[in-house]
């Protein structure tokens, strides 16, 4: 191949924040046609460095080059008008507006007079859901879709310019198997027209299938770069945490003993039908299917948040009812929800009061809150979960997602549950944090809780479950023990083929 | 280097920005007139704030908590009318748990359609400006209220008296914005209200009765508006009824004036405590330059829009962002 010069190349890029210098002189490339993974623990600096091109932060130090001329990114616009767009970590749709006008926010077209051209509008968005494989129409209004078609629109929005480099933040964090293999087309796609690709994710196997080049970050630093072709997940590890972790073992089982929570025949209207399980104390079980297969909706039943049409839930072997979500925390029942910056998060809110939010009406000397109390509760899990924050007064915003992730499933984990229920709990978590995770879910397991892991992530449910539930269309289609289950009739039961069940 | 002092500069402006503002005017107006910062002035001032202030007190939890209440004027005039007539019926002593009873019950009113129905509360609380000030005239049938024998009740001690040179009305300002400082800012309550309106979704999702915290929130802003409404009563024993009409936005100005956020989760008792001075050293300040009465108004709200501009400002560190 000729020598090429880089699409887009970072020189020496700093870039802090009050207490955290988030990029420390980090240089980068992409070429053209390249799909260039960036890795690094959370907090890494990562989504920073992307920030810094798309025009959203101003580096401190350190120049862009597009096809080797300097440039400075204005704003995100600029940026985008430069060739430049970015796919966020965090979704940024306005819900109220239909799916076009988001696809073309900022830059719908116009017929004279300043008038929207809704034509062109819809024909060119219907092009482009075209492309993408969407079902839903331009017209939709946003707020109406899942999170996964939601990342479907913040793609398209990229499609709509000639780019010449396109960064994905996480894209599949909330995608199911057929969408990434959709967003791995488009990506191919790009890629043979000659854009250079970033592309981030904490899923190894992802960027072997996708990436031609991976890039490790690590504290702000650049940390250097291997050709996907000829390094393993292993070697990258390594340069991304200092040390080799097996996650594809499977971790120790504990002893289980009572029945800590059955469920028998709920249902809740065409969410769910007909539910029934069991998780004893000291046993992990995972609930595996796609998304909308009913498992959040499930959760969130047993938390209070909705009122099943029929069926019982029992604790310890006594029936309960279960209004609201102060109900569940009285009777011991955690949610780590799969939304955390709309469900788990006040973002303004500071580190430490975010943690402690559920239990504050707890952690008090005389009628006001004690600080002592809830510093010491941070700071407990600030450790067990290694968060990365310049000190619990950081607003919980200002964290990277992963940290942010953390600081959720810290908030209930400090509420020693006797059942707890995580739903996607290692969304946008790195691989070394992520198998810390889960040697807490073993941990809290050994120590008697129940537990129930929703995830849509194979290799995590087969990690830490000591029995999978295989859900189908709001339905329970089979339940395996950890030593009959393996990939292959755990993919068939999600995918409905055991017919004996699926009508 | 210079550019590290700048950048110190700029954060320390985003913390006390409207601090910063407040000084700068008290420097202006000394300048332009030295009786400005004399102690007579001073507490002059404070003096006519503290109706508003210990308004804006109770308003500042409501708006924490993400929602507005504009029915506070009228209610004010309420309290006002049915304190005075309550006076000479059956006693101070009794008129004045009577007419706070009353108050808050509008409170919960208003907190049972915001917090359980789930109102949008711009929209009742609007509603209840025109509601109560209906309220108020029906139960006074339209004429003003006076109290028969006006210098022989010791009601008046609210409004004109002082302990130790300070004026009651001040001391009672004072007092109420230390309470309720220590409510919002120490107490779990208080985490539950920036709770509930930084993200209430989330609020819920963290076990917090979202309803019964918004209810809440309406019963301090009541209340509030009671013990305005017995300082005014008591300070002119005689009113009419529209004393409170048009405070409301005044009470919303103080408190956006100290930063807090009108979608929620933002804002201490302490800051908005400096806004209400603000409004009132602006508007003293005006007069003693020389400025007419109608004229204020229009420099009123330009100063504000300034000081709330600078104060966003400081925050992002420059004067405009295409990001918030
Ligand atoms: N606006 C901000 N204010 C203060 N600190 C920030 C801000 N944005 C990022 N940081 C800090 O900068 C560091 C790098 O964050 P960044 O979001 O780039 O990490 P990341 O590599 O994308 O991590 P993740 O994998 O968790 O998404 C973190 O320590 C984070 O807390
Ligand atoms: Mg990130």
């Amino acid at each position: 191949m000729i020598a090429q010069k880089p699409a887009l190349r970072l020189e020496g890029i700093v870039k802090t924040f009050p207490g955290v210098r988030a990029l420390d002189g980090v240089s980068f490339e992409v070429m053209p046609g390249e799909v260039h993974a960036l890795l690094g623990e959370n907090g890494a600096g990562k989504s920073t460095l992307m920030k810094v091109l798309g025009g959203i932060y101003q580096p401190d130090d350190g120049t862009i080059f597009i096809d080797e001329a300097p440039v400075t990114m204005g704003s995100p616009l600029d940026a985008k008008a430069k060739g430049v767009v970015f796919i966020h970590q965090e979704l940024s749709l306005a819900d109220e507006l239909s799916v076009a006008e988001n696809i073309y926010l900022g830059e719908l077209p116009t017929k004279s007079f300043g008038r929207v051209d809704w034509d062109s509008l819809h024909s060119n968005s219907a092009a482009i859901l075209k492309r993408l494989n969407c079902k839903f129409t331009p017209q939709t209004i946003v707020g109406d879709l899942s999170i996964a078609n939601k990342q479907m629109v913040e793609i398209a929005r990229a499609l709509t310019v000639d780019a010449k480099a396109v960064i994905f933040d996480e894209p599949t964090a909330s995608l199911t198997d057929a969408e990434k293999v959709v967003l791995f087309d488009i990506i191919s796609d790009l890629s043979r027209q000659g854009v250079g690709i970033v592309y981030i994710s904490h899923r190894m196997d992802e960027i072997f299938t996708i990436s031609t080049k991976i890039s490790v970050l690590r504290d702000g630093e650049y940390r250097g770069s291997l050709a996907t072709a000829e390094t393993n997940e292993d070697e990258v590890t390594q340069l991304m945490i200092g040390r080799s972790l097996d996650l594809g073992q499977k971790v120790e089982h504990a002893q289980t003993g009572k029945v800590a929570i059955e469920v028998r025949n709920l249902s809740c209207g065409s969410l769910y039908h007909d539910v029934s399980f069991k998780v004893r104390s000291g046993e992990v079980v995972g609930f595996y299917g796609l998304v909308g297969a009913g498992r959040t909706e499930i959760a969130e039943t047993l938390f209070g948040l909705r009122n099943p049409t029929d069926g019982t839930i029992h604790l310890d072997g006594e029936e309960v009812r279960i209004h609201s979500p102060v109900d569940a925390i009285r009777h011991g029942i955690s949610l780590v929800p799969e939304d955390r910056k709309g469900q788990g998060l006040v973002l303004g809110m500071n580190c430490r009061d975010n943690m402690t939010l559920p239990q504050v009406a707890d952690l008090t000397a005389g009628p006001f809150v004690s600080d002592g109390a809830e510093i010491a509760i941070f700071d407990q899990y600030r450790d067990k979960l290694a968060i990365k924050t310049p000190s619990w007064r950081q607003r919980v915003g200002n964290l990277s997602g992963g940290n942010q992730q953390k600081i959720v499933i810290g908030k209930w984990l400090s509420m020693a549950p006797k059942v707890l229920i995580v739903d996607e709990p290692t969304r946008g978590i790195d691989v070394g944090s992520k198998s810390e995770i889960h040697n807490l879910i073993r941990d809290l397991a050994k120590q008697g809780y129940a537990v129930i892991v929703i995830s849509s992530e194979m290799p995590e449910v087969l990690r830490v479950s000591d029995r999978v539930v295989a859900m189908f269309h709001g339905e329970i289609i089979r339940e395996f023990t950890s030593e009959e289950v393996t990939e292959d009739n755990l993919v068939q039961a999600i995918s409905g083929i055991r017919s004996d069940k699926v009508a | 280097m210079a550019d590290e002092r700048l950048k110190s500069l700029t954060s320390m402006l985003a913390r006390h920005g409207i601090l910063v503002a407040f000084i700068l005017f008290m420097i202006g107006f000394t300048i332009a007139n030295q009786r400005f910062l004399g102690l007579d002035n001073v507490l002059g001032v404070i003096r006519s704030s503290a109706i508003l202030g210990v308004m804006a007190l109770g308003v500042t939890f409501v708006v924490v908590s993400g929602n507005l209440d504009l029915s506070v004027g009228s209610m004010m005039s309420f309290s006002t009318i049915v304190v005075l007539d309550l006076h000479d019926k059956l006693g101070p002593s009794m008129a004045i748990p009577a007419m706070f009873a009353m108050t808050m019950a509008l409170g919960a009113f208003i907190g049972f359609l915001v917090g359980y129905l789930k109102l949008n509360s711009l929209i009742v609380t609007l509603g209840m400006l025109s509601a109560i000030h209906g309220l108020t005239l029906t139960y006074s049938g339209g004429k003003n209220m006076d109290i028969v024998d006006k210098s022989g009740t010791w009601f008046s001690v609210f409004g004109q008296g002082a302990i130790f040179g300070i004026p009651v009305p001040v001391l009672m300002f004072g007092l109420l914005a230390v309470v309720l400082t220590v409510i919002l800012a120490k107490t779990p309550f208080g985490r539950k209200v920036y709770a509930v309106g930084g993200n209430g979704t989330a609020a819920t999702f963290s076990g917090i009765p979202r309803a019964r915290v918004v209810f809440m929130t309406y019963i301090i802003s009541s209340f509030c508006v009671a013990t305005a409404g017995l300082i005014q009563a008591s300070r002119s024993l005689g009113s009419q009824n529209t004393v409170g009409q048009g405070l409301e936005l005044d009470v919303l100005a103080a408190v956006i004036l100290g930063g807090a956020s009108l979608l929620g989760g933002s804002g201490t008792v302490f800051k908005t405590v400096i806004g209400v001075l603000i409004l009132g050293f602006i508007q003293n300040g005006l007069l003693l330059v020389g400025l007419q009465f109608y004229v204020q108004y229009v420099v009123t709200w330009v100063i504000i829009i300034l000081a709330v501009w600078l104060d966003i400002a400081a925050k992002r560190g420059r004067l405009w962002s295409p990001i918030a």
